[in-house]
């Protein structure tokens, strides 16, 4: 458990629905749900959700806090819209399980081994690094996450994509070294820090 | 003087030895011949892509966004800002959108902005469009029909137009469920679009192929199955992401499924681009994982009306 999630414990203690209104993005909408479930069948991985959107809705007004938060479920989200532009209520719910997902991040509280959670990380630390998507050391370092050997096993497997790439030239395999994305690489890298100061001000995660 | 002008947004795919080079290429041919000038936004970053949202949060996301805004309307004053990548812009549209409508929110990305250089500030005053927007709103099919130099005559394209294109912004006067304006750039090309493509709109999966394969080649598996049930002998999409996902697992999906697929996955602008009369190499054919032959046929033809 982290210290930012016992704070927020603490500050919220029986009201998860204040809390999720507070603190994930978009998450005010979330008592609008009136629970029809159109979501749940448009989602393309409907099926893989332990909870589908609605039930997460509801769970959430039942104050079932650590069932939300520790879910799979929001990670199954591959950001289709799908369930946005179906609503009959109009809920923003894509960005309501992003939201959802971040804010169990951030508390520490998403399951760790979770392949789109650990996916999300390295792509978001690949692209603040230069700027821009370094795309020959995001896939290698998603290959190589599980140590030396699985790397090996994994990126063997995926051996026949990575040069049919090469070949078509879609791939560049010197792009750790050659690879130069933004110019202002400094001045992204301080806007961010202040960005996520900001935020974590507003929300009160700042320490 | 160029026919139109636009700020320029091309997103990480499409730098040299990425995975939407050949997307550029053919954009660049393309526009080209209809005589339109992209002026690329000078130093400008990654949109955060949909799977950004975990690590990134929220603010972070918009002002990465607004920066590549801010110096669009300090470099590209009174331009259209336009995106080809289906990602870029989805990202840059929503941010406009949510600042558009939170004060507080726009404040807080300005306090962020003047950390970075350029003396920035996002005021919101250029329009964030994607590339098809422009050809159907701003010249229109009957502008793009004049160029055609070699119609795609009996080629049947599957029109795959995914997820980020079409929603939750989706091009103007279009449905969510049917969108028919692939259908529509196919047919203006001389070429024919499959009718009845039920899974024109079905998600690919978008970045959760990487980390969930097996789920996200199952959405895959169907698109392509679809294409082929309607007698597509090629799929075409506006979408980076779709292109390859579509394209570059049809080998492993082979191997999980038992199945023989093998079908082409291009780009409108790759269509055109030929259609105008371009070489395979500048429609960027060159750069397909799964050769698109008939393409190539036509583009090594001379042309003749």
């Amino acid at each position: 458990m982290s210290d930012l999630n016992t704070t927020m414990v603490n500050e919220y203690r029986s009201n998860f629905l204040k809390e999720v209104e507070a603190n994930v993005e978009e998450g005010r909408w979330v008592k609008m749900c009136m629970q029809c479930g159109v979501c749940s069948g448009s989602c393309p991985l409907g099926p893989a959700w332990e909870h589908p959107p609605q039930e997460i809705f509801m769970m959430i007004r039942a104050g079932k806090r650590d069932e939300v938060l520790k879910s799979e479920s929001m990670w199954m989200c591959t950001s289709c819209y799908n369930c946005i532009v179906r609503c009959p209520r109009e809920l923003p719910i894509t960005h309501i399980m992003h939201g959802l997902a971040n804010y169990a991040h951030r508390l520490g509280l998403a399951p760790k081994m979770n392949p789109t959670r650990r996916f999300a990380k390295i792509f978001w630390d690949n692209i603040v690094k230069s700027g821009r998507v370094n795309e020959i050391e995001l896939s290698l370092r998603l290959y190589f996450m599980d140590g030396f050997k699985n790397g090996v096993e994994k990126a063997w497997s995926m051996k026949d994509i990575g040069l049919g790439m090469l070949k078509a030239r879609r791939l560049n395999p010197l792009g750790f070294v050659t690879h130069k994305g933004c110019k202002d690489t400094k001045g992204i890298h301080r806007m961010l820090k202040k960005a996520r100061e900001i935020e974590d001000r507003r929300k009160g995660f700042a320490a | 003087m160029a026919r139109k002008e636009y700020s320029f947004y091309p997103g990480c795919s499409s730098e040299r030895l990425t995975s939407a080079s050949n997307y550029m290429v053919s954009v660049e041919a393309m526009c080209k011949t209809l005589d339109v000038k992209l002026n690329e936004i000078p130093d400008w970053n990654c949109c955060g892509a949909s799977i950004g949202y975990a690590e990134g949060g929220e603010l972070p996301r918009h002002v990465m966004n607004a920066r590549n805004l801010a110096i669009s309307e300090q470099v590209n004053k009174g331009q259209d800002v336009v995106a080809t990548c289906a990602a870029c812009w989805l990202g840059a549209r929503e941010t406009k959108d949510r600042l558009a409508d939170d004060p507080g929110l726009l404040a807080e990305t300005n306090e962020a902005l003047r950390e970075a250089g350029m003396n920035l500030e996002y005021k919101g005053e250029q329009q964030v469009r994607h590339m098809v927007e422009v050809l159907i709103e701003d010249l229109g099919y009957d502008e793009l029909k004049k160029p055609v130099v070699k119609p795609l005559e009996g080629i049947k394209f599957a029109g795959y137009v995914g997820c980020q294109t079409n929603r939750p912004f989706g091009i103007a006067g279009e449905s969510f469920e049917n969108p028919k304006y692939l259908d529509k750039l196919v047919e203006v090309m001389g070429a024919e679009p499959v009718e009845k493509y039920d899974q024109k709109v079905t998600c690919c999966g978008g970045a959760l192929a990487f980390s969930e394969p097996e789920k996200s080649q199952a959405q895959i598996k169907k698109i392509i199955e679809s294409a082929y049930d309607h007698g597509a002998e090629m799929i075409v999409t506006p979408c980076p992401v779709c292109q390859m996902n579509v394209e570059v697992y049809q080998g492993q999906i082979n191997k999980r499924y038992g199945t023989k697929f093998n079908i082409p996955v291009t780009y409108y602008s790759q269509l055109m681009a030929v259609a105008y009369g371009a070489s395979a190499k500048e429609a960027g054919l060159d750069g397909q994982v799964i050769r698109a032959r008939k393409l190539e046929e036509i583009a090594a033809k001379s042309a003749g009306r």
